[in-house]
């Protein structure tokens, strides 16, 4: 794994509840090369900002984590606590899913961008603050200076998203983590966020992980896509090959979940039935089989690994693969 | 995807200030805690008496133009002991609330951040201070230590640790899990850092709300601990040890009483006022985030 700017093996993690342990991440294998983009996607609970969580080390304090997470030649999950903290922010950033509550309410936005570029990267004041000018113009907010002295609370919700995503970008990290950006975004504003995100990090030449629920998203914007259900990776494929040809049915089923333009009105949406497994609960086959289509006798008795496609890294973990020449809806 | 670029020239809109009415009331506090104030700092360089000199001849004198506000039981200058008195009051009113303050507002915010052990530790033991009767410890500190303002001021301010320990915690509870503080540990964050920088600011709006309200309580119990002649030592004037010896002569001269209760009173509203302005001043910022 050599060319890997991060390579993720074996992660598992595992959450004490009250029910039991919580398998939120099982066994999980991804690699991701710099300037590249992959796209998580998953329903809620699938272990998507778990993930994300395990590769930050920033998981609660009683979640156990398995598995080596490789950044950048080094094993973020035995660094010190020092040398992690200072990884953090230069090298690793993150935007979260929700702008209202990821920015300090009672700092000046000029503070909050201000500290974090002193913290790191050791400018001055001045020179701080001409940065942080640069950065707001760069994620698009008009008249940057006033803004620095306003307060989160009076910016709208997508402008308080570009100010974070200014935060995350503030160090020239090499990765960023993207924690559904758009999802309490309107509309309107999650493709202006996603065309911005994937601008600037072609500029900055820097790797991105998506994370979404919406394989829209996805689509367009990911080189490769990696689809989580119950914790575990089910398929993952170059996004061209995925769309093309997916051979995981719950990839099928949440495509088929997303409405189409051509279809007429009051049409049905086809949701995908039945809920996901109770994560405290191991099923012991395949955790998609009790809502699966296709499922027969083998699914439900034994778990499938990932096995691999006929095209080039391809993979996907299921018994019963759809074998369609094309996708469904695609 | 197609998307729709919209770059009309955004026109930027200048925070709006809106103005508040504060209110008559408001006003008047602030007014009151101002004068109250600087007769207390100014007190030595007025042209007052001696708030200890008696005058046998010239007990419970009425208002004069000697004695503006009349003299008590031992013929002392009313007026001068009400303004003496005042120094002790505010003393004790407000550093006791700062010691609570300081104290309780770190280890609740200690506590709320790094939770475990050491959060069962703080609790239980603001629980044990909670449960210990505080006339008691106030008797046993003035019994060991001797009675005088700074012991005073300890013993008010140590029972108020608890109470500021409870906000503190409580607030730092809800705003730890809130994503900043996540985002700010992603981005590099010292525990300090987070603790002063991310927390301290958000932490700090109630607990200033509630220290303005602790500050009328520490006058009222000051008070009560002078009158029970626990306060201030007897020569020395204090509000709560001039409404205790008014209670003497209640019958014949009510006013030695009611005046410094009447000043207690007024400076005890005038400070729940402003402390009830504040807080809901920077309330709709709160309920927005």
């Amino acid at each position: 794994m050599s060319g890997a700017l991060l390579s993720i093996q074996d992660v598992a993690v595992e959450l004490p509840t009250p029910r039991g342990n919580l398998r939120a991440v099982d066994r999980v294998n991804l690699t991701l090369e710099a300037g590249r983009t992959l796209g998580v996607v998953g329903e809620s609970g699938c272990g998507k900002t778990m993930l994300s969580r395990a590769i930050l080390q920033l998981l609660p304090k009683k979640a156990r984590l398995s598995g080596r997470v490789m950044f950048a030649g080094q094993d973020l999950a035995r660094l010190e606590p020092e040398s992690l903290r200072k990884l953090r922010g230069r090298d690793l950033a993150v935007v979260f899913q929700d702008p209202m509550t990821s920015l300090n309410p009672v700092l000046t936005i000029g503070t909050q961008l201000m500290e974090t570029i002193q913290e790191h990267l050791e400018l001055d004041a001045a020179a701080a603050k001409k940065r942080s000018i640069e950065l707001l113009t760069a994620v698009g907010i008009p008249a940057p200076e006033q803004r620095l002295t306003q307060y989160p609370h009076q910016c709208s919700g997508g402008m308080r998203q570009r100010i974070a995503i200014a935060i995350a970008l503030s160090c020239e990290p090499k990765l960023l983590i993207a924690d559904e950006p758009t999802t309490a975004l309107d509309v309107t504003i999650q493709a202006q966020i996603l065309d911005l995100l994937a601008r600037e990090q072609r500029r900055r030449h820097m790797a991105m992980i998506l994370i979404t629920h919406d394989l829209g998203v996805v689509a367009g914007r990911a080189d490769e896509v990696a689809v989580m259900y119950a914790g575990r990776v089910v398929e993952r494929a170059p996004t061209p090959a995925l769309f093309k040809r997916m051979h995981m049915p719950y990839t099928e089923a949440l495509l088929a979940a997303i409405p189409k333009l051509e279809t007429a009105p009051h049409t049905p949406l086809p949701a995908i039935s039945g809920r996901p497994p109770d994560p405290t609960r191991p099923v012991p086959g395949c955790s998609f089989a009790p809502r699966c289509r296709y499922a027969a006798g083998r699914c439900h008795q034994a778990k499938p690994d990932l096995s691999a496609a006929e095209t080039a890294g391809h993979f996907y973990a299921c018994f019963h693969p759809i074998r369609m020449a094309e996708g469904i809806g695609a | 995807m197609a998307t729709l670029e919209l770059s009309l020239p955004e026109e930027v809109e200048q925070p709006l200030q809106k103005k508040r009415r504060l209110g008559f009331l408001f006003w008047f506090a602030i007014c009151w805690i101002v004068i109250i104030f600087a007769l207390a700092i100014l007190a030595p360089i007025l042209p007052l008496q001696n708030p200890v000199d008696m005058d046998m001849l010239e007990r419970r004198a009425w208002f004069s133009t000697e004695h503006w506000l009349g003299t008590d039981g031992l013929g002392r200058d009313e007026l001068a002991r009400l303004i003496f008195g005042a120094r002790v009051s505010l003393t004790v009113g407000l550093c006791a609330p700062l010691i609570g303050l300081t104290v309780g507002g770190a280890l609740g915010l200690l506590a709320g951040y790094f939770r475990g052990r050491f959060e069962t530790l703080v609790v239980g033991s603001m629980d044990v201070l909670l449960a210990f009767p505080p006339l008691i410890f106030a008797l046993a500190v003035v019994a060991y230590l001797g009675q005088s303002i700074p012991n005073l001021t300890f013993i008010l301010g140590f029972l108020g640790i608890p109470a500021f320990m409870r906000v503190s915690r409580a607030a730092t509870l809800t705003l730890a899990r809130r994503e900043f503080v996540i985002a700010a540990e992603a981005l590099g964050a010292t525990h300090a850092r987070i603790l002063l920088r991310e927390l301290l600011p958000n932490v700090f709006l109630p607990l200033f709300a509630f220290f303005l309200l602790g500050v009328a309580v520490t006058i009222v119990v000051e008070g009560s601990l002078s009158f029970l002649g626990l306060g201030v030592p007897p020569p020395m004037a204090s509000w709560g040890s001039m409404i205790g010896e008014g209670r003497e002569s209640l019958e014949v001269a009510p006013r030695l009483a009611f005046l410094p209760a009447f000043a207690m009173f007024v400076t005890v509203l005038a400070f729940n006022l402003v402390g009830d302005t504040l807080r809901a001043l920077t309330d709709p910022r709160q309920g927005a985030l």
